[in-house]
């Protein structure tokens, strides 16, 4: 008797031994994905450096000058490799698109979860829901026959630029930023609306000053998680900046970002050449863009644990 | 007795139903000025669902039907025309939670002045140490009215939320079950320090804790499943409760 209790307890159980298996297995599988991330990362930077160790573009020159031309070589014989153009119009279609988007998307949310929390938020999660699923070319195409032409008979111009960006990235960050925002606002505790209801304060009152202001970080992570969806975008912008190189003048003239001189490159230029690397190197930046992003989301998060 | 006393609040046959189920079946009952009152009766029996309609926070709840009249200051609060923003200035409320917001003990305290649009640093600033001290707790945070309230301890927490209401200056105070989740040292502060506010609120309280509601209520009400069973001065309903059941459930034999 007393035997064989010490026996089963000496003896690894069933259980124990498929806990070890499925710990094995999902460190390796950590383990893999660690290592992929690791090598895109070394590939990225290896590639896109050499356009300042090998190429010898001057990183400064690479930030501020503003001729895209990699291929050839400027008076001083270093390649025109000047991403200015592009981060201008990286930048301004993510903030333009996200300033537009933020009082829609909180809007919409405080109507999803404070004013119509079950008929409002029965209709309206499976439209963000969808919204989000449909695939940026659709965008794109739908800003290609609806948008530009719009641009084009309101502002002028040839309606390819920073403005049908904006637009189209607006309305493709505003699910995502609304169905964050729903998630921030419905994480804020009923007792702190019970409580301020219960000071007197009206509907609006606590909306405002205690809903909006404790979800603070909530809604600060959704906007920056979606300025950082419209900076990595490519396709649909692609489609309707215009894809000129040049220094935007104006909102409707046209312009370039990161991603769609990217797309636009890629399969023209050979591996190893000046104008490879150069486009290497817009990827390293916009890869360093969604790091600094996450490190932002990162830091609010933190933050809003208190 | 020859003392008059006023009745501020008067609750005259009040059914409410959370969809068809009934919660109070009846509720008449008045409530004297300057007195604290305990509401005590086994768990589900409808002490919070009560104290909730004397503040309209049940209005708050969907499919909620209320019949009855309350009565504050002679004004049927349940009237086509009441103002609920307004009757909650008047009728503050204390929860079992306590549920400070998450911003700074000055913050908290100011919140309903800064709802009535007061910003006058000066008004502001006296509004905090007077309601922090009428709430037996600016002594341990003046030092640190600028911190998050979050990070009080619970016991602390639950008096800056009595300030925050003491702030608005109430005629009622309505507290559901203030110090169930406190230590006894943290109950016996705030017990002390609701006997002191007696004399300028009428203070209804649901209590669990029948020792709290002996020492500090003047007159205790015994609810069971949606009923009022019996009303009366406290030292009556613990020394000679006249229903078998408030004696049985004061003794311990059910609940
Ligand atoms: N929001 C609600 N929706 C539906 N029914 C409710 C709701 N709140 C309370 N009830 C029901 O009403 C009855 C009375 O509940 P109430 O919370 O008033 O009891 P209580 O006396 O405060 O109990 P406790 O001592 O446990 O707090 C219970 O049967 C409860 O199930
Ligand atoms: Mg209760």
């Amino acid at each position: 008797m007393h035997d064989q209790i010490k026996e089963s307890l000496l003896k690894k159980s069933r259980a124990t031994r498929s806990e070890r298996r499925g710990k094995l297995i999902s460190l390796f599988c950590t383990a893999i994905i660690i290592l992929v991330v690791v090598s895109i990362f070394y590939f990225v930077a290896s590639k896109g450096l050499a356009t300042f160790f090998s190429n010898k573009v001057n990183v400064w020159d690479f930030l501020s000058k503003t001729v895209w031309n990699p291929g050839s070589t400027d008076s001083h014989g270093n390649p025109q490799a000047g991403a200015f153009p592009m981060i201008i119009g990286s930048f301004a279609v993510t903030l333009l698109s996200a300033i537009i988007a933020t009082p829609f998307a909180i809007a919409t949310a405080i109507f999803m979860t404070e004013i119509s929390p079950t008929k409002g938020y029965k209709i309206l999660q499976p439209v963000t829901e969808l919204l989000v699923g449909i695939p940026s070319v659709v965008y794109g195409f739908i800003g290609l026959s609806v948008v530009v032409p719009f641009v084009r008979h309101t502002f002028g111009g040839t309606g390819f630029g920073i403005l049908a960006g904006t637009f189209v990235l607006f309305v493709m960050i505003l699910p995502t930023v609304t169905s964050m925002s729903v998630d921030a606002l419905r994480a804020v505790p009923r007792y702190y609306r019970e409580a301020s209801l219960a000071l007197g304060a009206t509907r609006w009152q606590t909306i405002y000053k205690v809903v909006l202001r404790s979800a603070t970080p909530g809604l600060a992570t959704a906007v920056i998680f979606g300025m950082s969806r419209a900076f990595g975008e490519a396709l649909a912008v692609q489609m309707v900046i215009g894809n000129a190189a040049l220094l935007p003048h104006n909102l409707v003239s046209p312009a370039s970002t990161l991603t769609s001189v990217l797309t636009m490159g890629m399969g023209n230029t050979v591996m190893g050449s000046v104008s490879n690397n150069a486009l290497w190197s817009l990827a390293l930046l916009l890869l360093l863009m969604s790091l600094i992003f996450n490190l932002i989301i990162n830091r609010i998060a933190k933050k809003g644990e208190l | 007795m020859v003392e008059q006393t006023n009745k501020i609040i008067s609750s005259n046959d009040v059914h409410l139903f959370y969809g068809r189920n009934e919660a109070l079946k009846g509720i008449t009952m008045d409530f004297n000025e300057s007195e604290i009152t305990a509401l005590i009766g086994p768990s589900g029996c409808g002490k919070s669902t009560f104290l909730r309609t004397l503040n309209r926070m049940n209005d708050l709840i969907p499919n909620v039907t209320i019949t009855g009249t309350v009565k504050l200051h002679q004004q049927n609060i349940y009237a086509p025309d009441t103002d609920t923003v307004a009757l909650r200035k008047e009728i503050g409320m204390v929860f079992q939670q306590p549920n400070p917001f998450p911003f700074s003990i000055y913050e908290n305290v100011v919140y309903g002045l800064r709802l009535a649009g007061i910003r006058d640093r000066r008004q502001l600033d006296e509004a905090v140490e007077t309601s922090l001290q009428q709430a037996a707790i600016w002594d341990e945070v003046k030092d640190k009215l600028h911190e998050s309230a979050l990070s009080l301890s619970g016991g602390q927490q639950q008096r800056v939320c009595i300030a925050r209401v003491l702030a608005v200056k109430p005629d009622v105070i309505l507290l559901d079950e203030p110090t169930s989740a406190l230590d006894p040292i943290s109950s016996g502060q705030i017990e002390n320090m609701l006997l002191e506010l007696k004399d300028q609120y009428t203070i209804i309280l649901v209590t669990h804790n029948m020792q709290q509601a002996s020492r500090i209520s003047d007159k205790t009400a015994f609810f069971l499943q949606g009923h009022l069973i019996e009303y009366a001065d406290t030292k009556t309903i613990f020394l000679n409760p006249q229903q078998k059941e408030t004696e049985d459930y004061i003794t311990g034999r059910f609940g």
